[in-house]
Formats: structure tokens, sequence, C-alpha cells
């Protein structure tokens, strides 16, 4: 007679819990020295509940198996010539934006786990930490397996690791991961597991996804939704570590709160690069910014927040500004790059008419009244060859590092100024969040990478826009300026037999 | 009550998964997307092995969910023979 097979709970037990061991000769506070500097109370780990039990064995069985698939799938895409079925040449550079600006935040958030899968005290959450380091390794790689294919077609790929270090909008997404990377454990597991795997990446990760369906990419929509199966996993993390932290002790509440306040607001400014992608970069539209933004963050966000009540957790006070910005938001966003785009790794454009007309649905007390009219203009000034960029270089914030251009919700004509002081220096915000999280750690603050300030202190490259443009390893005329006439749109036109 | 919700991708196994569904939520809601599938269900949304078995003709393991999974909101309850999330609210 076989043995009776274990039951889920019992398996999970004995293949997780039970490979932890007792501290008999070492100091336990020396083999994890980060567990108290943060101010975190832990009284008792083996109060973490894993709501997954997912083991090691079965771990590897299931990616092994998503893996198969997904890799059918690239192959397919690739000897099928899955290029030139996407709807429109200027959807790829949606997915240059991703390679440069979110691929490398994979690998950034698989050294973070890494970390926190090393630090934390607890087994249950060691190993679901260890596992999310492992899922977000294989998703920096299977993106770049995606977009390798892309890359023998179109310009503005093959630099992307060099160019995150350097584009002055992709400090925007490295900074981010910087700021968590360089927190403690408990910070890293509220800023990356829960404030941005469990409320966020729905929004990168599902509507955008589903719009690179809509728009005939097969591999992207594949690995996208492939990662994003491992990324119920890590909501569930995220969850779990909240609710973890908030049962072990009183004195969390106010240190998860304020890491909440913080990184909701860190990632909501990063995701910018979505919304414009999703409104103004996806040739066929599947939903609006706004429209993702109601379903992934206000119903499915409002739920989470009205059930962390329990434990006194507020939503943040922001949270009204977000509602409103959400009909501004894609739109200055994309007239930023526009405006910049001879700097930019990939290729911008001027809405269509139809396009304006999507736009102004979705849209309807905004577009019309705030952008429809800068977009109708740029348009007449490009046909009259005066294509219009701005020559100077923007004020960055000092906190989430975007150019200041986003707007006072009371009077969406007034760019947003705010400003502290600090050592008699004086620093610049595009918000009121990100100048409170600078006012909480301005000495972390102050030693942010900016690029503009470093390219006016001659540290990219020295000397003239030309110069930058090497720096970042961008051959003008190729991966930059608009899409119409650059070699991406000749190839297209080329292949579609259009004169 | 909130709303749970979880996706699949849109393919010849989740779409037994979904009928089973439909079958043990009789409030649940389904949206098909592109290549996606997203159920709703006001408060809590279960999915049965054996229901999800009957419907794909074959012994399948709840875990087996992973391959296919978009995304889903809610807490979770996951056992031998049972999937579930669920909101305290």
């Amino acid at each position: 007679m076989s043995p009776k097979k274990l039951n889920l709970k019992d398996k999970y037990k004995l293949l997780t819990r039970d490979l932890d061991w007792e501290f008999s000769y070492e100091d336990r506070k020396e083999a994890f020295p980060y567990e108290e500097f943060e101010g975190i109370k832990i009284t008792d780990w083996d109060k973490w509940e894993d709501p997954f039990r997912l083991t090691m064995e079965s771990y590897w069985k299931y990616q092994a198996e998503k893996e198969k698939k997904l890799y059918a799938i690239y192959d397919a895409f690739a000897q099928n010539n899955g290029q030139t079925n996407v709807t429109d040449a200027r959807y790829v550079n949606a997915l240059k934006l991703f390679l440069t600006g979110v691929s490398p935040g994979e690998h950034a958030a698989h050294l973070g786990f890494a970390f926190t899968g090393r630090q934390m005290g607890g087994i249950g959450a060691r190993v679901a930490a260890q596992m999310q380091s492992i899922d977000e390794l294989r998703h920096i790689q299977t993106q770049i397996h995606a977009m390798s294919h892309y890359n023998k077609f179109f310009d503005g790929f093959d630099e992307f690791n060099h160019m995150h270090d350097r584009l002055w909008y992709l400090s925007v997404p490295k900074s981010f991961f910087e700021d968590a990377r360089t927190a403690g454990p408990f910070e890293f597991m509220i800023a990356i597991g829960f404030s941005f795997e469990y409320v966020l990446t729905n929004l990168l990760f599902v509507p955008f996804m589903s719009g690179a369906a809509y728009n005939g990419d097969m591999a992207t929509v594949t690995f996208g939704f492939s990662a994003q199966s491992d990324e119920a996993r890590h909501m569930t993390l995220g969850l779990e570590i909240i609710k973890f932290l908030l049962e072990q002790h009183e004195d969390n509440l106010p240190i998860v709160q304020k890491w909440l306040d913080k990184w909701l607001w860190r990632g909501y400014r990063l995701l910018t690069l979505v919304a414009m992608m999703m409104d103004y970069m996806l040739p066929q539209k599947v939903m609006s910014w706004q429209e993702a933004w109601e379903l992934y963050f206000e119903d499915a966000g409002g739920a989470l927040f009205k059930d962390l009540e329990r434990y006194g957790i507020k939503m943040p006070d922001y949270t009204d500004t977000i509602k409103q910005e959400k009909e501004h938001l894609s739109h200055q966003a994309w007239w930023i790059f526009y405006q910049y785009t001879h700097a930019a790794a990939f290729h911008t454009w001027t809405p269509s008419a139809e396009e304006m007309d999507w736009l102004s649905e979705k849209y309807p007390d905004t577009f019309d009244k705030y952008y429809r009219p800068r977009w109708e203009l740029a348009a007449e000034m490009e046909a009259k060859g005066e294509r219009f960029y701005t020559t100077g270089l923007p004020q960055l914030c000092q906190t989430c590092q975007i150019p200041m251009a986003f707007t006072e919700m009371s009077d969406p004509t007034q760019v947003v100024y705010r400003e502290s002081i600090y050592n008699d220096e004086r620093f610049h915000f595009c918000s009121d969040p990100c100048k409170s999280i600078f006012d909480n750690e301005p000495e972390k603050y102050v030693n942010a990478w900016l690029p503009v300030h470093q390219i006016l202190q001659g540290n990219c490259g020295g000397g003239g826009l030309d110069k930058v443009i090497e720096y970042y390893h961008l051959e003008d005329g190729v991966a930059n300026l608009d899409f119409e006439g650059s070699p991406d749109a000749e190839r297209w036109k080329d292949w579609k037999g259009v004169a | 009550m909130s709303r749970v919700q979880i996706a699949f991708q849109d393919n010849d196994e989740s779409r037994y998964i979904v009928a089973a569904i439909e079958q043990d939520n009789a409030t649940a809601v389904v949206h098909y997307e592109p290549a996606m599938i997203r159920v709703e269900n006001e408060g809590s949304l279960i999915i049965k092995r054996d229901t999800v078995s009957e419907q794909i003709g074959m012994e399948w393991d709840v875990q087996a969910l992973h391959i296919n999974l978009i995304t889903l909101t809610g807490h979770i309850d996951e056992d031998d023979d049972y999937f579930k999330i669920m909101w305290n609210n």
C-alpha cells in the first residue's frame, strides 16, 4: 500500500516551515541585523500565514510549465514575422519605453527581494520573498527575450541597459527602485511588495497587456500575462506582509502608514509613463487610463483599504488629488515627451484626428478644453515645418525626478511649484506629496542623481545637447525624434508596400 | 460588500475554470476582454476542484490555477479541494 498523500497544508508546513533552524551557537540578532533598525516590532514570526501554500517543488513545476508555453509563443511569433502584424509601427515605441524603463525595474526588484529574502527572520516570509526574487529575474529575462525579436527590426532597443542608467526620463523608474532598495527590509516590502505589487502593478500589466493583444502583439501580451501570473502570488505576499506587521504590534501602525503614504504616491507618479502609453501610444485603444485607474485602483484598491481600516490604516489624504489628476495625467506626460523627443529613445507624434476624438470622448471634461488646442497647434506648426521642441532643460522634481510639468488641479493651466530649504539649499517639487516625502528624509533625497543637474555640471558627455545624446548612445535621427520620417517608419512602409 | 475579481488568460484551460466558477457562484459576472477573461463577484468567489475536474474532464489540481492566472483581488484561502478569494467588508 502506498503511503497516504500529504494534504496541501501539511505538505507546505513540512517543506517550508520545517526548513528553518534554531540558532544554538550564533546570536540570532546578528544573523538578522536589519530586523529591528526600522522600528518595526515582530513578536512571533510563526503567526505568518501563507495564503498560497506553494512549496518549492510545486513552484518549479508550475514555473516550468509557464515558461514552456511562453517560449512556444515567442518562437511562433518570430517564425511568422509577428512584428509585421502589429496594428501600426508607432505601437512599438511603447515597447521601447517598456524595455528601457520597466524591465530593469524587474531586475532591481530581483535584487531587492533577494535581500529581504535573506534578512527577514521568519521562514515563511523568507521563502516567499526568495520565490519572488527568482520570479523577478525570470521577468527581466523573458522581457529581454521577447524584445530581442523587435530589436532586429526597430531602433531604440539595443542599448536599453546603458540608457537606463543615463537617460533623463529613465532616472524616474531607476531612482524609484533605488529608493526602495536602500530602505530596510520592511520598508522595501511595503514599497514594492505591497504598494507597488498589490495596489499598482495591475495597472501596468493587465490593461496595457490586454492592449498589446489588441494591437497584434502576441509576444508582449504573453510575457505580460505570464509575469502577471507570478504577480498574483506577489500581491498576496504584499497583502500578507502588511496584515502581519499590523497584527504583530500596535507601534507598527504609524510606521506602516507613513510608508504607505510615501510609496503609493511614488508608485502612482511612476505610473505616469503607463498612463501615457495607454492613452497615446496604443494605436488600438482598449480602455483609457482613467477607466483603468477607476477599475484597478479606485474599485479594487478601495475594497482593500476598507479591509485595512480595522487595523487603523487610512487611505492617504492625497487620494483626492489623484482622483482629479486622472483626467490630466496622460495628456501632460505625452506633451513632456513631445517637447523633448530629440533626447528620447523612442518616437513621438501628435494624435490623429480620430485619436483626438477618442480622447475627447474618454476625457469629456478636460481634453477639448485644455489639451486638444495644444495638439492642434503642434500639428499645425509641424505642417508648416516649424516642429516645436523645447531646447532648454526642464526643472526636475527632487523626489520623483519627473520634469515639473504637472499642474494645479484648481487651475490646470498653472504648473505646480513646491519647494523646501534644507541646509541652506533650495529643492523643488512637482507636488505636495513629493515635497513631504523629501521633508521626511531630506538627507536621502539630497543625494538624488538628477539628470538635468548632471548635464549642467558637465557629467553627461559635456557641452551641448549633441554631446549628451552621444553619451546616451542615441544616434541622432535614428531612435529619437518624431515617428514620421524615422527609419522605423520607412521600414514599416516598405513592408506594407505603402509609398 | 466589496467586489472581488480574478482574471485568467483567455485559452482552452481557462474556459473550463470560468464555467466552473459560473456554476458555483450564481452571481458572478464574466467580462471577456482582449486576451483575458475577468470574473467579478460580490464579497467572495470560490473555485472548486471537483467542479473544474468535471468541466475539464480530468483530475484538476487546484494549484494548476497558477498557470493561467493573471490577477486577483481579496484575501486567499487555498486548500486541496478549493480556492477562495474574499473581502472581509
